[in-house]
């Protein structure tokens, strides 16, 4: 009941919301952010006494086979988890925004953390669709009402280019269900489906389209910069801190195990796609001017390593590519909270314009550079033990895949440490001059990210517990 | 049966009714309620087929599933008097006559849901086309609609000769009229009669506007009054549908004599997507817009005949309810407006959110959105297709133009939402809104619970 309970209280509250006015939207946001933080907390301690209590069935359209068929298990927990936490981070931060029409912007985000939990909790095949496609529309929404100049054509771009992904999607799901023996849309009878090998081949193909364009991995990534940059800051953050892991998640949930053969045939042609995009967005993050283009190309950069790291078919690339889900997502939002505030103070974006924020604005500073170093996988830093893992599981691939995918990390030195010196260092202007340092809930915020960081990266051994029981299960039909 | 005479008749009440009542609020109130009656009738006899499926003097056959479709198309005749039915003062005077008419043409949807026999499938075709042509002429004050009146009736009564002449030419090759006696499917592939489903399929694809045979579609759809536009797109095309499917699935089928006429088929839908898709992209006008939609759509509804399978035929009447719903409740919308062009949505969500909001609905419907009636619509044809087989590249097809269709559908919501300016409306009463609302919630909770639907069939 309590994963019910995870999609329904962001529904319910997102619905409510577009009924209110005043600071009743702002208030309603943060409370079932926080409610659904409690519940997922609530969830982490009955996942370690009883985790099946965890699965709910109901009956939804019996003539298909398609049951309302949601579940927790450790990966799906630990994305619920991010989920929650980063909504409540989101909405704590913009609390002393006002948006135009603040109702429909926090229902439109409650209603994007609804579809996202039913994404991350979905176990049966056509709910999952539904609720992949569902997370979409709202987000397209909210980036097309308060995003910045060309936000139309490029949300647009964005929502065709998903929406034919998950087209694309759909006939292998239809074609899956159609040869599974009872068809069914469970989870267990897409497990069981037994698709013949030369039919994995072209299947996988029409998932890993829909998952790649979501995620983004080179070529398929063109929508991505742009949206991030037009977007509000708040939808960013949903944008490259959540919903590129719906991408991740989905292979790791709906790829290997039902297509297992299809994915082993096509890991190297996926390995290498990764990594093209990872040293392909790090060398374009290098040149970037643009603060919010550049930590875009970051985050593809991290996506390929992770989506290189899923296909190399060993549990510890596996499971640190897990535990990077988590990590990565943080430490995106960490940078996408301190482009906001910089942004809501400077009203620039340019980094070239910036410069010496050190001197005024001490906090931010201290903060940037913490976070920048988790972002580079600084050790005792949360991202290196996925980051570790997952170069690890690569060399056992191959080793030259891991050379290459490796240089990635240097280069996320480079454009990581050059927008610090840009943002932070060298000289003021008469614009930086008038930054103001923190504000209390800014200062909440990023002292939460900072110490996740921390404890995660010197102690991550209950995250990567979480996960191992999906690992293990991946592993044992892959 | 009964809701063909209840149909019929109704029509003949509805001529009556402008002669002795001259008010023509009431001529509505009228004929929704005698629509309301055949709906009833029709609903009624589904008690006495449950023994098995009823055929009078081999004419027509009553089946269940021939009584579920009846209830859809009078249902969205129902929501379409009931969203528009004011807009027919608008187009003259003869009210009563234009209900009269839509009603006939309902009784050729019955015919066209029932027959057994050719013959029934040709008269069938005849009473829903020839009350459309008055239809789309009735608006005598601009040249436009005469336009669109003739052109459809020169085309379209064309294209009855070429549906005779097929006809003709199986009852040459088979002896007989009777859909279930016609055997085609047993033994050699007859030459005439092959020629004669390739008639009866051009012929057909005519009258549901697929490609190559859709040009008359969108100057006749633009030309015509909205008000029947809406009509004639929506519950006429369900019921060339209909037709379409009961006899390519019910007389044409046979070991080898599928795969011939499948081919053609498939390469039509194909055709039907592509063109209408595409073309509808480059529009400027909503009204232009959406008659290309509705040769886009003619397209999957063509997927569920191509396939032969159960999902097909579940598939098509779920199709033909979405697609009708959805499209009449955007016609509805639009025929409040000034501007029939994109620019005239511009900005109607600040000015009537409710009309924005169910417009939404509507097109997230028709684009297949899930949690909207157009998605399980789509799933099913879909399904259906992919459940064939051999016509994978026909689902790709229309998987592409699927995607493509979201652009000109979501054309619109980025015209009511995000553009500036103030549409202009014709006053709107909290009836026509609380009507929308309904409607928009029909599709929804078809779009999260289609089962209400599929249970019946």
């Amino acid at each position: 009941m309590l994963t019910v309970l995870l999609i329904l209280i962001p529904l319910v509250a997102g619905l409510i919301t577009f009924g209110l006015k005043g600071s009743g939207p702002k208030a309603l946001g943060l409370i079932a952010s926080l409610a659904s933080l409690a519940v997922t907390l609530g969830a982490l301690f009955q996942f370690r006494t009883a985790p099946a209590s965890l699965q709910f069935t109901a009956n939804w359209i019996p003539q298909l086979g398609a049951q309302f068929s949601v579940g927790l298990d450790g990966m799906g927990l630990m994305l619920c988890l991010l989920t929650a936490i980063s909504f409540l981070l989101i909405f704590i931060v913009i609390f002393n925004r006002e948006y135009e029409r603040a109702n429909s912007f926090y229902g439109l985000m409650l209603l994007s953390q609804a579809g996202l939990v039913g994404v991350f909790t979905a176990y049966d095949a056509l709910l999952f669709y539904v609720f992949w496609e569902l997370a979409l529309i709202p987000v397209y929404f909210l980036c097309s009402l308060w995003g910045g100049e060309k936000r139309i054509p490029v949300t647009f771009k964005f929502f065709v280019y998903t929406f034919a992904g998950s087209l694309l999607m759909l006939i292998g799901l239809i074609y899956i269900y159609l040869q599974s023996p009872e068809h069914s849309f469970s989870y267990a009878s897409f497990i069981n489906s037994g698709v013949a090998p030369q039919d994995q081949s072209w299947l996988f193909w029409l998932f890993f389209v829909a998952f790649a364009i979501k995620m983004p991995i080179f070529p398929f990534h063109t929508w991505q910069p742009d949206t991030y940059e037009q977007s509000p800051t708040p939808v960013t953050m949903v944008l490259s801190g959540i919903m590129v892991k719906m991408g991740l998640f989905g292979v790791i949930r709906w790829l290997l195990p039902v297509l297992p053969k299809g994915a082993y045939m096509w890991s190297d042609v996926a390995i290498v796609l990764s990594i093209i995009g990872i040293i392909y967005a790090s060398c374009i993050a290098i040149v970037q001017s643009d603060i919010k283009r550049l930590i875009a190309y970051s985050s593809i950069a991290h996506i390929g390593l992770m989506s290189a790291a899923i296909f190399t078919n060993n549990e510890q690339s596996l499971q640190g590519m897990m535990v990077q889900l988590f990590n990565h997502g943080i430490n995106i939002i960490g940078l996408w909270i301190i482009v906001e505030i910089i942004q809501q103070r400077l009203k620039i974006k340019n980094l070239n314009e910036m410069g010496g924020i050190a001197q005024y604005a001490p906090g931010i500073a201290i903060f940037l550079v913490t976070i920048s170093f988790a972002n580079i996988a600084l050790p005792l830093t949360n991202g290196f033990i996925g980051e570790f893992l997952m170069l690890s599981g690569l060399y056992q691939y191959n080793v030259w895949f891991m050379a290459v995918a490796g240089l990635g990390v240097i280069l996320g030195a480079v454009y990581t440490l050059n927008m610090v010196q840009k943002v932070i260092f060298g000289q003021s202007n008469a614009l930086t001059e008038t930054t103001t340092d923190l504000k209390g809930n800014e200062l909440l915020v990023l002292s939460i990210i900072v110490v996740i960081i921390l404890v995660l990266g010197v102690y991550p051994k209950p995250m990567l517990e979480l996960v191992s029981s999906t690992t293990e299960l991946v592993n044992k039909v892959y | 049966m009964n809701a063909l005479i209840s149909t019929a008749l109704s029509g003949v009440v509805m001529m009556f009714a402008g002669l002795f009542v001259s008010n023509k609020q009431r001529i509505k109130f009228i004929a929704i309620v005698v629509l309301l009656a055949c709906l009833v009738a029709n609903l009624a006899e589904l008690s006495t087929i449950e023994a098995g499926d009823r055929t009078l003097y081999g004419m027509i056959t009553i089946s269940r599933f021939s009584i579920l479709f009846n209830a859809i198309a009078l249902g969205a005749t129902l929501i379409f008097f009931l969203l528009s039915g004011s807009a027919f003062e608008n187009v003259g005077e003869h009210v009563s006559d234009y209900f009269a008419l839509i009603f006939f043409i309902l009784s050729g949807i019955t015919l066209a849901s029932t027959f057994s026999s050719l013959l029934m499938l040709f008269l069938a075709i005849e009473i829903i086309s020839i009350p459309q042509y008055i239809l789309a002429g009735s608006d005598k004050k601009t040249p436009k609609s005469s336009e669109a009146s003739l052109k459809y009736f020169l085309m379209g009564s064309f294209s009855t000769g070429i549906l005779l002449m097929g006809i003709t030419l199986i009852y040459g090759a088979t002896g007989t009229f009777n859909v279930a006696d016609l055997g085609l499917g047993a033994g050699k592939v007859n030459t005439l009669a092959l020629c004669g489903i390739i008639l009866v399929a051009f012929a057909l694809s005519f009258k549901v506007s697929a490609a190559p045979f859709h040009f008359w579609t969108p100057d006749v759809y633009d030309g015509s009054p909205t008000v029947f536009t809406s009509f004639m797109a929506t519950v006429v095309k369900a019921g060339g549908f209909i037709a379409f499917i009961r006899i390519f699935h019910g007389a044409f089928i046979g070991e080898r004599i599928t795969a011939d006429w499948q081919l053609l088929l498939a390469i039509i839908t194909a055709a039907t997507l592509i063109i209408g898709n595409f073309t509808a992209v480059f529009q400027q006008s909503v009204k232009r817009m959406l008659a290309y939609s509705s040769i886009a759509q003619a397209g999957f509804m063509l997927l569920a005949v191509v396939s032969i399978n159960t999902h097909a035929t579940q598939g098509i009447v779920l199709y033909a309810a979405a697609y009708s719903v959805a499209t009449i409740g955007i016609f509805a919308v639009m025929i409040k407006l000034k501007d029939y062009t994109f620019d005239g949505f511009n900005g109607l969500a600040r000015t009537q959110p409710v009309l924005a909001i169910t417009t939404t609905i509507f097109v997230c419907s028709l684009a297949g959105i899930p949690a909207t009636a157009g998605f399980f619509a789509k799933y099913f044809v879909l399904t259906a297709a992919i459940e064939q087989g051999n016509l994978l590249w026909l689902v790709i097809v229309a998987v592409i133009c699927a995607a493509i269709s979201a652009y000109y559908y979501f054309r619109v919501i980025i015209a009511m939402y995000f553009k500036q300016g103030e549409a202009e409306t014709a006053p709107i009463t909290s009836g026509f809104k609380v009507m929308l609302i309904i409607t928009a919630a029909i599709v929804i909770l078809l779009g999260i619970f289609p089962g209400l639907l599929l249970e019946l069939i």
